[in-house]
């Protein structure tokens, strides 16, 4: 049952939020340097890391899905991909609105992680076309697990050239959240964090949930031996 | 030898085989890359390059290439059955992943020993940035022929396969560019080649080729199932 | 927060308001459109749930019906 939990699940997530957003805007203090621009860094990153964690964790479930066979990894996989891609949206989004605060533009190439950032969404963007390109549902449950391994083998790999690519050209300009934050910041940011990483979990779940109900539908239906619904065939995956 | 380095040596030998005897898409691609180094000339309004530009030019247009005649190689394959064959031999899936990055890695090289010779004689002042630039370009290939195969195994499968191939290794390529391009940048410079952070971009280049080779070998199997 | 000063003066605070808000909305905004999908679907499930239930209640009515045809007819 996808649904258990999901109630307590949203209160937290509800709680986080809105505890991050207060600290943000009434504990935080000012930054010396960037001012109030420097407020959009509690959204950003934490956004940024839950997405790349969220990538992982997909990879995570495909290998559970290849190993088990059991074809619900592959929806854990497949939703936790999609929603990292929906959050990476609000990464780079995001990222733009700061760096045209910042430095004028609305996006600049010597932000490392902010680029590199950039090359794994564009990565997971092709999960969606790679996916329902294949037509056979175990096939295409299949690869797109060894898609999912593929490039979860690939986000650190890219961050660590694009950041070599970057040093060796200029000087970081800009130090993100590593080391040196101080204490009211850090406890911020580590709220903004444990926020976003629980709003994800939620809405991953409440996908989950909404794919479950879908599928017992659907078991429904067949065991009816009812006509079928007016709706168009669904390629994404399914949870039963 | 164990059957399965037999099954290896063989399905080599047969990859290579067929790409000689059909000889289809590597002067196809070769003449690509020419013509690409034609068209960068006049887009960029430059008759020679050092540096980064170099490097840049090279390596898009050698990328390019690959990923496309990469693709070809595996269509082509399809289209002859040979999956099918393999598929219904009794032996190590791994083996087979091995074989075909092989052949791709054989496949690039010979495509690069043809394509950069030429680059060197349209942009190049001076042949010095090149014996270097080999340790880069075995590197880059054995990733490209990891990755290939890999993406290119099941891209083969699927309704849009001339696109779908190079659209996912487009993205998973940009490490290996950058490496590869930072490791070169330096070769091709004006004054004659530079070191500069050599060692460190071929390290990367190294980690990236050992990384997807071990996905290859872990998850062929799973490619295969049918 | 270790900050090399490269890069263009802090802005004054109004209108620095308008860029962190901007990124506040950018987020909300995104997480109301998940919202708005998922209600889409539940209103899918609702409705198939609903001509389900229509459609088992029916069937459950002509089997009742049923046998006492069968009992009647000579």
């Amino acid at each position: 049952m996808y649904g258990t939990g999901l109630r307590p699940l949203s209160i937290a997530t509800v709680v986080l939020i809105a505890a991050a957003l207060s600290l943000t805007f009434f504990y935080a203090p000012l930054d010396a340097d960037q001012g109030f621009v420097q407020k959009i860094f509690y959204l950003h990153v934490p956004l940024a890391i839950v997405a790349l964690l969220g990538f992982v964790a997909g990879g995570a479930f495909a290998i559970a899905h290849l190993r088990s066979g059991d074809r619900k990894w592959d929806a854990y996989s497949y939703v936790a991909i999609h929603m990292s891609v929906i959050f990476g949206v609000a990464v780079l989004v995001t990222g733009g609105i700061w760096a045209k605060a910042s430095w004028g533009h609305w996006w600049v190439w010597d932000e490392p992680t902010l680029v590199s950032f950039l090359i794994v969404f564009l990565m997971y963007a092709t999960y969606y076309p790679f996916r329902y390109a294949i037509e056979d549902r175990d096939r295409q449950a299949r690869y797109a697990s060894v898609f999912a391994i593929t490039a979860g083998a690939f986000v650190p790999l890219n961050f660590m050239a694009v950041r070599m690519a970057e040093s060796l050209v200029h000087p970081r300009t800009f130090a993100t959240a590593e080391g040196g934050l101080p204490g009211e910041m850090m406890f911020t940011f580590l709220v903004s964090l444990a926020a976003m990483a629980l709003l994800w979990v939620t809405l991953v779940k409440l996908e989950l949930t909404a794919k479950s109900a879908s599928g017992q539908l659907k078991r429904l239906r067949r065991a009816l031996d009812a006509p079928a619904p007016g709706g168009s065939s669904r390629v994404a995956p399914e949870v039963s | 030898m164990t059957p399965s380095r037999k099954a290896f040596v063989a399905i080599l030998a047969k990859d290579l085989r067929s790409e000689l005897r059909t000889l289809q898409s590597l002067p196809a691609m070769a003449l690509f890359a020419v013509t690409t180094f034609v068209i960068f000339r006049f887009g960029l309004d430059r008759t020679s390059l050092s540096g980064d530009l170099a490097a840049g030019v090279l390596w898009a247009t050698l990328l390019f290439a690959a990923i496309l005649g990469i693709n070809r190689l595996f269509v082509a394959e399809r289209e002859e059955g040979g999956f099918d064959a393999i598929r219904l031999a009794p032996i190590d899936r791994t083996a087979l992943f091995a074989a075909k990055a092989s052949a791709l890695l054989v496949y690039l090289l010979v495509l690069e020993l043809i394509v950069v010779p030429v680059f060197a004689l349209f942009f190049l002042d001076s042949a010095a940035g090149l014996a270097p630039l080999a340790a880069v370009l075995v590197l880059a290939d054995l990733g490209l022929a990891a990755t290939g195969t890999l993406i290119s195994s099941m891209a083969v499968h699927s309704r849009a396969r001339d696109l779908l191939g190079p659209l996912v290794l487009l993205p998973l390529s940009v490490p290996l560019t950058i490496a590869a391009a930072g490791a070169s940048e330096p070769l091709l410079a004006l004054g004659g080649p530079g070191y500069d952070g050599f060692g460190g971009w071929l390290a990367v280049l190294a980690l990236y080729d050992l990384i997807f080779l071990l996905v290859g070998y872990a998850v062929f199997d799973f490619l295969l199932e049918d | 927060m270790d900050l090399l000063p490269i890069g263009a003066p802090a802005l004054p605070l109004d209108e620095a308001g308008k860029y962190v808000a901007g990124a506040y909305v950018v987020f909300l905004v995104l997480l109301l459109v998940y919202v708005a999908i998922m209600a889409v679907k539940l209103q899918r499930i609702e409705r198939e749930l609903r001509e389900l239930a229509t459609f088992a209640e029916a069937r459950a009515n002509a089997e009742e019906a049923a046998p006492q045809e069968e009992v009647s007819a000579p």
